[in-house]
């Protein structure tokens, strides 16, 4: 059975994110979750820290202080090697999540 | 996983915390922008930004928490709820504690004596490479000083060698004498050592020319102190030693006592000088052995290169010289006098340090049991906490906290105790006559020490309820409701644990009875002289200026005038007592012989000089002949009275009287008495020959007053000193009875004994309490058991038959076995105490009678408590 909390879901999205868009601050993740989602998921600041922080002393992503295009220092996370592999298992979980959910919503 | 990463977070926490703080703050700062550019006003962007995040505390502290969890914060957590579990059972936790600090305390006391006498370097400023310079037998390991000056000047292999000797003088200036004990050492000494002075300066190698050629001596730090004031006035100014004028030229630093371990002398003096008529002699003959060598090896040399390289010289040496027969060189460890105290201390240190760890076993065993039972009493708080999801490993870390943390406060209480323990030991002097005391005072490596044995013991019986806590099945405890089901039916490790401890309570408590009756009988050997109720009073007369011409005159009339002494019965000189320190030995050839060589020799004997009246005052039993007479002058025909060993070792059965043997080309003897046996350097001896000589024909400077007097010790000392004085008042005497005297070869015995007394004291403790935790355990899990046993008629003996047939066989078959690894333990054991044997009713009574009580008084408790139970009572409580 895999792993099917919200907080891998979470998981999911900031890894996916990263994968995507390379490197970004805390702030751009957001940022991004919400557009890409076509503003359908907010993630809460209040949550996000905390994942990053964790994935961060899982190895999953390393961060790097750097000046952003207004100047302001912030923290930039990437994804290392072990977090693509990470991030492959989430996307299959996902997948299994979806497929069993939708499952017993399509049960008459 | 960075762990580094983690550790380093743990550590620096508020740099963690404003890291994430300036983080959140960019986010906010970012936010607050964008909302300005979305056509917020500054005041509502702002709020709606941190309205996002919630308090900023909590948020910082969520992010920590995703790591903290994980890391060292949680080892802090576990101990402090160690701490709470302990707080809630003092009964366990103070007998643990107690037993910890036994246990621990008494391993860093032994380690401590470990450390000072074997492991930790000599007290002197360049120690590596130092090694004594011996002959081939321990105990007459001594060279010679023209051997040494061949050694030193031929050999290859040693960087530098020095020589030195320690010997006792009197030391006057104008208004004091003070007995004092000082080496006497080669030139090179100071140098070969690294020592600098703390005042004044030291002699050197190139101040040596000859006998007597630099008159100097150089002070202790103690010594400066006590009598001179510290005053740097005395640099420079003349002091009498012996009455010979002597130049104070320094002052060594404090910490500075010299090559041996445990004396601390009064002062240093050339070897060259010679403060009296005899010791001048032994600087050009080749055959007196009394200097000590202490060598320091090239950087490259290995110990073995050095010896072979030494003893190539000695086999020359012998080749030249007939006096060097036999001549060899070892090398051994320097600080203890070479072998003849340095291997029984070493090897008696080992055997005591084995045995404070096994001592400390017991305590983990012990420990273990006890913890194993407290852990099968929380079976159910176990077993919710597994039920709920805690991983077995936490589990078993949080039992290891508790018997870390316990272990470590046990330790550091014990510590704490022996270092009051071990400084009063190194404040004491164990022989008021001699400058002997031993450093033990903890160092960091002991302390370190104390804290591996403490983490590693409470490693050790933490991890015994291991297994429980594997086996455990959370369903099955919580359906049973308690420890009812822990196994009482077969063989636990814990029975195993309590058998070794009474076994090993049985070996210490076997051990130090032997001791104690090795000990008293020792003070009632035969020892060749009856000590009781004589007194002694030594000097030594060169302290007085007296040549050897004036020596028999002075005697003589010391023995007029204290015979005359009322309440004296038999008074009599020997130059030194048997069984005290010094004393020698000599080679005896039998007559006809005509090359006088070691190998040629018929055996060794230990030769004394005695004035008529000796024997008698001494109680030494004269089995056939005469005794000498004032007669036996040294213008009479050599004569000689030999001890039974001496005589049959010579002559066979036949009577020796008027029979002769030789020391030398010049030197035959008529033997005229035969006395018993006796014993001479030690206790525990074989009887060895001896040959006694008039005083007037062998002359020596050592006087010993054997004064055999019926009146108590107080009464008669003051009227022996004022006769004694009016002789001569500068003499400095040395009173003490001959019981007192003999303190010095008792005084391993003694050790012994009283360390074997005290570590048997401790495992006793440790049994008894081993036992009763086990019954009391037992008995009060099965109280329901025997409520129903009760209530369905069973008898007490039953009843006692159900609670104590457990430790009452683990106590019986472990005496059994203790006793038996005791009587082999003996052997061990008569090296070092008089007639060590078990096999002596005494003895074994007294350990079975011991162990009985123990067992006793370890089960009369849980007896009771099982005798008096009432089924009513107990099956209303369920």
């Amino acid at each position: 059975m895999a792993r099917n909390d919200l907080q891998g879901t979470l998981d999911l999205l900031v890894l996916k994110t990263l994968s995507q868009m390379g490197e970004l601050h805390g702030y751009g993740i957001v940022l991004h979750i919400q557009r890409a989602s076509e503003e359908l998921l907010t993630v809460e600041e209040g949550s996000l820290y905390p994942a990053l922080h964790r994935m961060e002393m899982s190895g999953w992503i390393r961060a790097e202080w750097k000046v952003t295009d207004t100047n302001r220092k912030a923290k930039y996370y990437r994804l290392t090697l072990a977090g693509q592999k990470e991030l492959r298992k989430a996307e299959e979980s996902f997948e299994q999540l979806v497929q069993g959910i939708r499952a017993i919503l399509r049960y008459a | 996983m960075s762990v580094f990463r983690r550790l380093v977070n743990t550590f620096s926490r508020s740099k963690l915390h404003q890291e994430i703080d300036a983080e959140i703050q960019a986010h906010v700062e970012m936010r607050i922008a964008d909302n300005i550019a979305a056509g917020m006003s500054p005041e509502e962007a702002r709020r709606n930004a941190l309205i996002r995040f919630g308090s900023r505390v909590v948020m910082r502290e969520r992010v920590t928490a995703a790591d903290a969890a994980t890391a060292l914060d949680a080892v802090w957590r576990d101990l402090r709820y160690a701490a709470r579990q302990l707080q809630r059972s003092p009964a366990f936790t103070t007998t643990a504690l107690l037993t910890l600090i036994l246990g621990i305390g008494a391993n860093v006391v032994v380690f401590s004596a470990v450390n000072a006498l074997v492991l930790r370097p000599l007290d002197v400023p360049e120690p590596t490479g130092l090694y004594n310079v011996v002959q081939k037998t321990p105990g007459y390991d001594n060279q010679s000083y023209p051997d040494y000056l061949d050694f030193q000047s031929k050999n290859s292999t040693f960087s530098d060698m020095a020589a030195y000797r320690i010997q006792s003088a009197g030391l006057s200036t104008k208004d004091a004498a003070y007995k004092c004990w000082y080496y006497r050492v080669s030139g090179n000494y100071f140098d070969m050592l690294g020592v600098r002075p703390e005042h004044g300066r030291l002699f050197h190698a190139s101040e040596e020319h000859g006998p007597n050629s630099a008159p100097y001596i150089v002070l202790s730090h103690d010594f400066w102190r006590r009598h001179f004031n510290s005053d740097p006035g005395v640099l420079g100014t003349t002091v009498d030693v012996n009455k010979h004028p002597f130049t104070v030229i320094g002052v060594v630093p404090a910490a500075f006592h010299g090559a041996d371990l445990f004396l601390w002398p009064d002062f240093w003096m050339p070897m060259v000088d010679s403060p009296d008529d005899e010791s001048a002699n032994f600087l050009s003959f080749r055959g007196m052995h009394n200097i000590w060598i202490l060598g320091k090896l090239k950087p490259d040399v290995t110990p073995a290169q050095a010896t072979d390289n030494l003893n190539a010289i000695a086999r020359e040496l012998a080749r030249q010289n007939p006096d060097d027969d036999g001549l060899c060189a070892r090398l051994v460890k320097p600080g203890l006098m070479g072998d003849m105290f340095g291997d029984p201390a070493r090897s008696f240190l080992a055997g005591i340090m084995l045995l404070a760890f096994l001592v400390l076993l017991a305590a983990c065993a012990n420990l273990a049991s006890l913890f194993a039972a407290r852990t099968a009493d929380r079976s159910r708080e176990l077993a919710i906490r597994l039920a709920i999801g805690s991983s077995r490993w936490q589990v078993l870390r949080q039992l290891l906290a508790e018997a870390v943390l316990l272990s470590v406060l046990g330790g550091a209480l014990g510590t704490l105790f022996s270092t009051n323990l071990l400084n009063a030991l190194t404040h004491w002097q164990p022989f008021p006559e001699f400058p002997v005391h031993v450093t033990v005072s903890p160092d960091p490596k002991v302390y370190s020490v104390a804290l591996l044995l403490s983490i590693g013991s409470g490693v050790l019986w933490g991890l015994v309820p291991m297994r429980q806590i594997w086996t455990t099945d959370s369903a099955q405890v919580m359906k049973s409701g308690g420890a009812g089901t822990i196994v009482f039916r077969r063989f636990t490790l814990r029975d195993l644990l309590l058998g070794i401890q009474i076994t090993l309570c049985t070996l210490l408590v076997t051990s130090s009875f032997v001791a104690l009756r090795g000990m008293q009988r020792s003070l009632h050997a035969p020892l060749g002289f009856q000590p009781e109720g004589v007194l002694l009073a030594e000097t030594d007369l060169h302290m007085g200026g007296h040549s050897d011409a004036s020596i028999m005159q002075i005697r003589k009339r010391m023995l007029e005038e204290v015979s005359r002494l009322p309440g004296v019965t038999s008074v009599g000189i020997i130059d030194e007592t048997p069984l005290g320190t010094g004393g020698s030995r000599t080679a005896v050839y039998r007559m006809g012989t005509t090359d006088f060589r070691m190998s040629n020799s018929t055996f060794g004997a230990k030769y004394f000089s005695i004035s008529p009246g000796y024997l008698q005052a001494a109680g030494t039993r004269l089995l056939g002949g005469r005794d000498f007479t004032w007669h036996d002058d040294a213008k009479a025909p050599n004569v000689a009275i030999v001890n039974e060993t001496f005589a049959h070792a010579m002559f066979g059965n036949t009577s020796p009287l008027g029979l002769r043997f030789a020391l030398g080309e010049k030197f035959s003897y008529e033997i005229v008495g035969v006395v018993e046996n006796g014993k001479y350097d030690s206790l525990t001896e074989t009887p060895s020959a001896a040959v006694f000589f008039p005083l007037e024909q062998n002359p020596d400077s050592d006087t010993s007053l054997v004064v055999r007097s019926p009146l108590p010790e107080a009464e008669i000392v003051p009227e022996v000193r004022r006769r004694l004085a009016q002789i001569d008042p500068s003499l400095p005497f040395v009173f003490h009875s001959w019981p007192d005297a003999l303190a010095f070869v008792l005084f391993p015995a003694r050790a012994a004994t009283a360390t074997l007394g005290v570590m048997g004291l401790l495992a006793a403790m440790l049994a008894v309490t081993g036992v009763f935790g086990m019954a009391m355990y037992s008995v009060s899990k099965r109280m329901k058991e025997f409520g129903i046993r009760v209530a369905l008629g069973a008898q007490a003996a039953q009843l006692l038959r159900a609670a104590l047939g457990r430790p009452l066989l683990l106590l019986f078959s472990g005496s059994a076995a203790g006793l038996l690894l005791g009587v082999m333990a003996s052997q061990l054991l008569a090296q070092i105490v008089y007639q060590a044997t078990p096999r002596d009713p005494l003895v074994l009574a007294g350990v079975v009678i011991t162990m009985a009580l123990l067992g006793f008084l370890a089960t009369w408790i849980p007896a009771e408590r099982s005798l008096h139970v009432h089924p009513a009572r107990l099956l209303r409580e369920e």
